[in-house]
């Protein structure tokens, strides 16, 4: 327990820098990563977290050192060179960039693998502890680590901060920033080589399988909050700070425990949470939506169907039993006796013994729809000449949609007709029915 | 003996992955066989906690499940979630591979796992986990009779179900149009690739069977336009590699899987430089005898 409270007040200065160089790995990620998801890249991310295996192995055969530099400028350069790599083989050969991918990260891996066991067996005792790249572990950073991993990150976070507007328009447009005259392929082989900063500095924390998560996941997440790139940017560094925070507490507290994919687990929760309950892309929110739209299409429904029925008996207040009801319009018969109860509720129709009958609200509603209906029957085929039996099933859908202001721009639009193709005559509201003397808009 | 056993270990996993690994490349899902093969991890260590023991059936089914599971939750959050592809499938192998490692860590005394064993296998130890008969003669080691099985039953999946596997790999809409689920065939060959990645995943580990999946099958790729060539040439290329790697990591004392990799992608460069179709230096020969200009 002595460990954890040490660990949350940052006591020991060991501690604190183990935090906050945890902090900023993980934040760097994240930010940097955004633009990676952003530009379809993730996966490219993966092959590169899994070459920079050679290149550290390399470094320590050249300088038979640990030193955190020289490690961090050969993960760096076999990073680079996979990138490389990958997209020559996508541009010179047939091969597709997800075989490309697959061949760079098991070679370069494998490649790391034979150069890191090859070291193991020479038995130098200067070697112990480079598989830490293979699974990470906070907890053991050193100040110099922190100084030197910590000091890359915050230079990653600034260079996003410094050419945010560029970076925006590269994700979103590259043409529109081609034309206004940013140099696109020096921005692109910056991105590139911050990615791969990033998953140098990243490794630290996670190592190499779960490095695509760092990059990934969080930038996932925050996607679901927003649609603006500043605030994912933002969101997604918060969201990796936490699986910073949350690795470097569990390194010290359960030293037994696997930080890297502690880490992940905590994003990928971060993650679900958003998939299912962000406000507006949530899986949650959409399916309240789904169902608050098709409700309202049967209330609609049903409420025409009832004015439809008045119509023809030029008697709106006529009671009707379910089955007349489900008669003149098909739907399942339990959604229909479920919407005239919740109708009911809401004051658009009256139960009767014998049936059901609209209320002068529910005659309002069931006219609105009907209007809606033929007058969109009217546009398609006076503007789309379409044939008059072509247009129904368009009407059935749009009729539900259109808003009381595009209600208003297309009747005027029409010049208000009398009839639809079918002859139906169109209901208007009682103060819309005289024709505005001034003011139709100009077509 | 041990180099044949080792050799014939590495080959079953190549001939079963490179079969498969032909329609994930021709399908573009190279990385999904990546997912997989990650994903697979927690499968196989639940099924040891339940069973308690190495029985392949109880390991073959738990991980098969949780492979199919992993090709499910990419889908589901891609389509129900939209998320664009490539992050679906980053966010649910790593956090299928994270769990896994920590149930390996909780249950350290009870599963025979380590980390470094689930990235780059033990292929070494293949030889010594033998099966003997009851009179006590060695019929050669547990791991060359299950990769066995499993190969036959890639061979038998991909004989009996040809014409479906390639109607739905090269053009999708058309199978469907003469009545084909390109669903129940996309469930099917993940259902093959989980299986085989589980029975390669402990004598090889994650990365030699990445490696296989693409590898092989993309120098294939390079190499020939028929189907039935490629499955046959990226066999050969997978047993080369297999053959090599041994020889290769016995030379500096490396990991064998690690090498296998490494043959394996110099194959790959090979079939780059030499292919006469598709190698580069052919393609740029083309362009130029292409770009001649017209005499009039």
């Amino acid at each position: 327990m002595d460990t954890i409270l040490d660990a949350l007040m940052l006591s020991n200065p060991n501690v604190r820098y183990v935090v906050f160089g945890s902090v900023l790995l993980g934040c760097a990620a994240a930010v940097v990563g955004a633009f990676t998801v952003l530009r379809k890249r993730s996966l490219v991310g993966d092959a590169v977290a899994h070459s920079v295996l050679p290149g550290v192995c390399g470094a320590f055969l050249v300088t038979q050192t640990k030193h955190p530099l020289a490690l961090l400028i050969g993960a760096f350069i076999s990073g680079w060179l996979s990138l490389v790599v990958i997209d020559f083989i996508t541009r010179k050969t047939r091969v597709k960039e997800d075989s490309a991918i697959g061949i760079v990260l098991s070679v370069f891996f494998g490649a790391g693998i034979l150069m890191l066991t090859a070291i193991q067996q020479t038995g130098s005792a200067a070697q112990s502890g480079l598989d830490k790249f293979l699974f990470g572990k906070a907890a053991s950073m050193l100040l110099d680590d922190v100084m030197i991993f910590g000091g890359v990150a915050a230079l990653l976070i600034a260079i996003v901060a410094l050419f945010f507007k560029e970076f925006f328009l590269l994700s979103f447009d590259r043409d529109f920033a081609r034309v206004i005259g940013l140099r696109v392929p020096l921005l692109d082989l910056l991105l590139s080589t911050m990615t791969v900063l990033a998953v140098v500095v990243g490794i630290q924390a996670v190592g190499v399988v779960l490095m695509a998560a760092l990059l990934i996941t969080p930038a996932a997440a925050a996607r679901y909050w927003t649609e603006r790139l500043g605030i994912m940017v933002v969101l997604a560094g918060l969201f990796g700070m936490m699986a910073g925070v949350t690795g470097a507490y569990i390194s010290t507290a359960a030293p037994s425990m696997p930080t890297g994919p502690w880490i992940v687990v905590v994003t990928s929760v971060v993650f679900l949470l958003s998939v299912l309950f962000a406000p507006r892309r949530g899986v949650v929110a959409q399916a309240v939506r789904y169902k608050r739209n098709r409700t309202q299409i049967t209330d609609e429904n049903i409420l025409k169907a009832l004015y439809q029925m008045g119509e023809s008996a030029s008697e709106f207040t006529t009671v009707h039993s379910t089955e007349e009801i489900h008669g003149h319009r098909r739907m399942q018969l339990l959604t229909l006796q479920q919407g005239l109860a919740r109708l009911r509720r809401q004051g658009y129709v009256e139960h009767h013994h014998r049936g059901w009958c609209l209320t002068s609200e529910g005659i309002e509603r069931g006219k609105r729809v009907a209007r809606l209906h033929r007058l969109w029957e009217v546009y398609l085929s006076r503007h789309l000449h379409l044939a008059p039996d072509h247009v129904h099933d368009s009407a059935e859908s749009i009729e539900h949609i259109l808003t009381p202001e595009l209600e208003e721009q297309l009747a005027s639009e029409l010049n208000y007709p009398e009839v639809d193709p079918h002859n139906s005559p169109i209901p208007y509201r009682k103060k819309a029915k005289q024709k505005p003397e001034t003011g139709t808009r100009n077509a | 003996m041990d180099a044949f056993w080792i050799i014939l270990t590495g080959s079953l996993v190549a001939i079963s992955c490179g079969t498969l690994g032909c329609y994930l490349v021709l399908r573009k899902m190279a990385m999904v066989g990546d997912a997989i093969s990650h994903a697979v991890l927690p499968g196989i260590v639940l099924a040891f906690l339940f069973s308690g023991s190495r029985d392949p059936f109880t390991m073959l089914l738990g991980a098969g499940a949780v492979g199919l599971l992993s090709t499910f939750l990419i889908e589901t959050i891609h389509r129900r979630g939209q998320l664009q592809e490539d992050a679906s499938i980053g966010v649910v192998f790593t956090f299928l591979f994270a769990v896994g490692v920590i149930l390996i860590s909780m249950y350290a005394g009870q599963v025979d796992l380590d980390q470094d064993c689930v990235l780059y296998g033990e292929i070494a130890y293949v030889p010594l986990d033998l099966l003997y008969t009851k009179s006590g003669a060695s019929l050669g080691p547990r791991t060359v009779w299950i990769l066995g099985g499993v190969l036959l039953a890639v061979i038998a999946l991909v004989s009996f179900a040809y014409k479906e596997l390639a109607a739905t790999t090269f053009d999708s809409q058309f199978a469907a149009a003469i009545g084909i689920s390109t669903t129940l065939w996309h469930y099917a060959l993940m259902g093959a690739v989980s299986l085989t990645t589980v029975a390669s995943f402990e004598s090889v580990g994650a990365v030699l069977v990445v490696a296989f999946l693409v590898i092989p099958p993309a120098t294939a790729f390079l190499l020939t336009d028929k189907l039935p060539v490629m499955l046959g040439l990226s066999a050969v290329v997978g047993i080369l590699s297999a053959a090599g790697g041994y020889a290769l990591a016995v030379a500096i004392d490396g990991s064998i899987a690690g090498a296998m990799a490494v043959v394996g992608g110099a194959e790959f460069a090979l079939a780059l430089l030499f292919s006469p179709r598709y190698g580069i230096p052919a393609r740029i020969k083309r362009k130029t005898h292409e770009e001649l200009p017209s005499v009039s």
